[in-house]
């Protein structure tokens, strides 16, 4: 599959929101007013590229039962590289990678981009616990992991940054439709979190529409 | 609180010119606009069409009655526009669905596409296609067909024997072997309308019948439906394809062109294939769910038109319809954005 036609597939086919059903609390939270909705869309983007890109050396370096695993090459005298397999620890390796990466960025951004940090606001400290985040970093590796590594490396940041971009193509889409309800006479109980839950699944359905483009 | 005006105050900017129109009206037009078509496909598929067209009209009223009942609103059963959501619904239909699918699907697209967003004309989505959508995701095991069924012996004549034949849809040739068309099917037969397909699309001629009522009836406009088709004849010669032999051909070649009468008749049956003519002038025209303006209007119909020729030429449908105008419905506040007028003197915005 063509670079291309990965980052088509992430964006349209296999949109983190509407095929994976991730990062639905800030798909829901965040879709109301469409400022607020973009911003969020650029803080995943970018959240969500350099997740991958650390995930992945979280990985590839210190879980993967490979030669270039740091363990294996300091205490792997007499033993394979089998033996230094932490695979099973990704999952919260990623978390809290992820976590500590975000607060990073935080700090990062309040020292020395005051005017991006402001205008993020609340929606980065609110990345830390996206689902979509830490599916896109696990997806990664059951994706690319066997490739070589270049490759994989490659892949995994696009594939990132193409489901930052799926999850803000959706998020202003819906901002858009939602702003549209405000003036629609929905039935009180379904007001709100119930109409943009219907909003969602009447999108998913008609974005399965690009179902079957990439093979 | 919501503030009621009361009916006869009308809030707008002027000048204020009253017309004949209601809404009743005008769906009863459509309605009117459609029976050919429905005739045709009762003639084409059986009586069995019928009772699926009757069956989703009438759970399309009931579920309307029922609905506007349990939300204590003025019950509107009458003004048409249920009728005309499960007709449109039961046309994209193939004609073998159980009725139960069809019934379901009529429930969805009034239930949940309509009156979960407020009722007729608040809501996003068209809800005929929503539904349609609804049922190929939820029952597309009722809509598999690879061979589709038609009665070809009432048009050759011979009624003593009545059995159905079945072949491929054109939509499934064109995109499989877009070269082999027309062995399978005259162009001709693609308007008349004698090919397999769902209930109400075959037939462009008894569509056009009804679309041409509605336009004189100042209903639907011109431009969205020909942006539409247009873009879609167009987009199916310029897209390059991948051969068998994995080299890719495309317009720009000499031997593309070697039969161009060819090339111009594909991309006609590409029109006149599928969905495409009920899609254009019947659904993507719905005065709720399209853009205000004229010029958004052919915005709208070229943009379906591009997503149609992607799904048809690339995608894993052999036909698009359907989705090109919910995803478009998805980017209607877009567009309306966009082509909002100006006041006189006024400045683009920067």
């Amino acid at each position: 599959m063509s670079y291309a036609l990965l980052f088509i597939s992430i964006v349209l086919i296999n949109n983190f929101v509407l095929a994976k059903f991730l990062g639905l609390c800030p798909f829901i939270g965040v879709s109301r007013r469409r400022p607020e909705a973009m911003g969020m869309g650029y803080a995943v983007i970018f959240v969500m590229a350099m997740a991958s890109a650390v995930t992945w050396a979280a990985y590839f370096y210190l879980l993967a039962p490979t030669k270039a695993n740091v363990f294996y090459r300091i205490m792997g005298e007499g033993r394979t590289p089998a033996d230094f397999d932490f695979t099973y620890l990704q999952t919260i390796v990623f978390i809290l990678v992820i976590a500590t990466l975000v607060q990073l960025v935080e700090m990062f951004l309040m020292k020395m981009v005051p005017a991006l940090y402001k205008s993020l606001g609340i929606y980065l400290p609110l990345i830390t616990t996206n689902c979509a985040v830490l599916g896109v970093a696990l997806l990664n590796i059951k994706d690319f992991s066997r490739l070589s590594p270049a490759e994989s490396f490659f892949r995994t940041v696009l594939q990132g940054l193409g489901g930052g971009v799926g999850f803000l193509l959706v998020l202003f889409l819906m901002s858009g439709i939602r702003e549209r309800l405000d003036r629609a006479e929905v039935p009180p109980a379904l007001k709100g979190v119930p109409i943009a839950f219907i909003c969602a699944a009447l999108m998913a359905l008609a974005f399965m529409g690009f179902l079957g483009l990439v093979k | 609180m919501i503030q009621q005006f009361p009916k006869t105050l009308i809030v707008g900017p002027g000048p204020h010119i009253s017309g004949a129109d209601s809404t009743s009206s005008i769906m009863w037009s459509v309605v009117i606009a459609l029976v050919p078509a429905f005739i045709f496909s009762m003639a084409n598929f059986g009586w069995y069409a019928g009772a699926v067209t009757i069956t989703a009209v009438v759970s399309a009223v009931a579920t309307e009655w029922a609905i506007q009942r349990m939300r204590k609103v003025s019950v509107t059963i009458t003004d048409g526009s249920a009728a005309v959501t499960g007709l449109l619904l039961a046309f994209t239909l193939p004609p073998g669905v159980p009725l139960y699918v069809a019934a379901l699907g009529s429930v969805f697209s009034i239930a949940v596409a309509k009156h979960a967003f407020g009722g007729l004309g608040m809501n996003i989505w068209n809800p005929a296609l929503a539904g349609r959508a609804f049922i190929s995701a939820a029952y597309s095991s009722a809509l598999f067909m690879p061979k589709w069924p038609v009665l070809s012996s009432i048009f050759s004549g011979d009624i003593r024997t009545l059995d159905a034949v079945t072949m491929a849809t054109p939509c499934a040739i064109l995109q499989s072997d877009p070269a082999a068309i027309f062995q399978h099917y005259r162009l001709w037969d693609l308007f008349i309308g004698r090919i397999p397909g769902s209930i109400g699309e075959t037939s462009a001629l008894a569509l056009l019948i009804g679309a041409a009522f509605l336009m004189v009836r100042k209903i639907i406009d011109w431009r969205l439906p020909v942006a539409y088709i247009l873009t879609v004849a167009l987009l199916v010669i310029l897209f390059p394809v991948r051969a068998a032999d994995g080299t890719i051909a495309g317009f720009w070649q000499a031997s593309f062109w070697a039969d161009p009468v060819f090339v111009l008749e594909r991309s006609l049956a590409h029109a006149l294939s599928g969905g495409l003519v009920m899609g254009a002038f019947f659904m993507a025209t719905d005065m709720v769910t399209s853009p205000i303006t004229k010029k958004g209007q052919a915005m709208f119909g070229a943009g379906c038109g591009v997503l149609v020729a992607v799904i048809r030429v690339y995608g894993g449908y052999p036909e698009g319809v359907c989705y090109s105008i919910l995803l478009m419905n998805t980017v209607v506040w877009a567009i309306d954005n966009m082509t909002k007028p100006k006041f006189f003197g006024e400045r683009a915005h920067a």
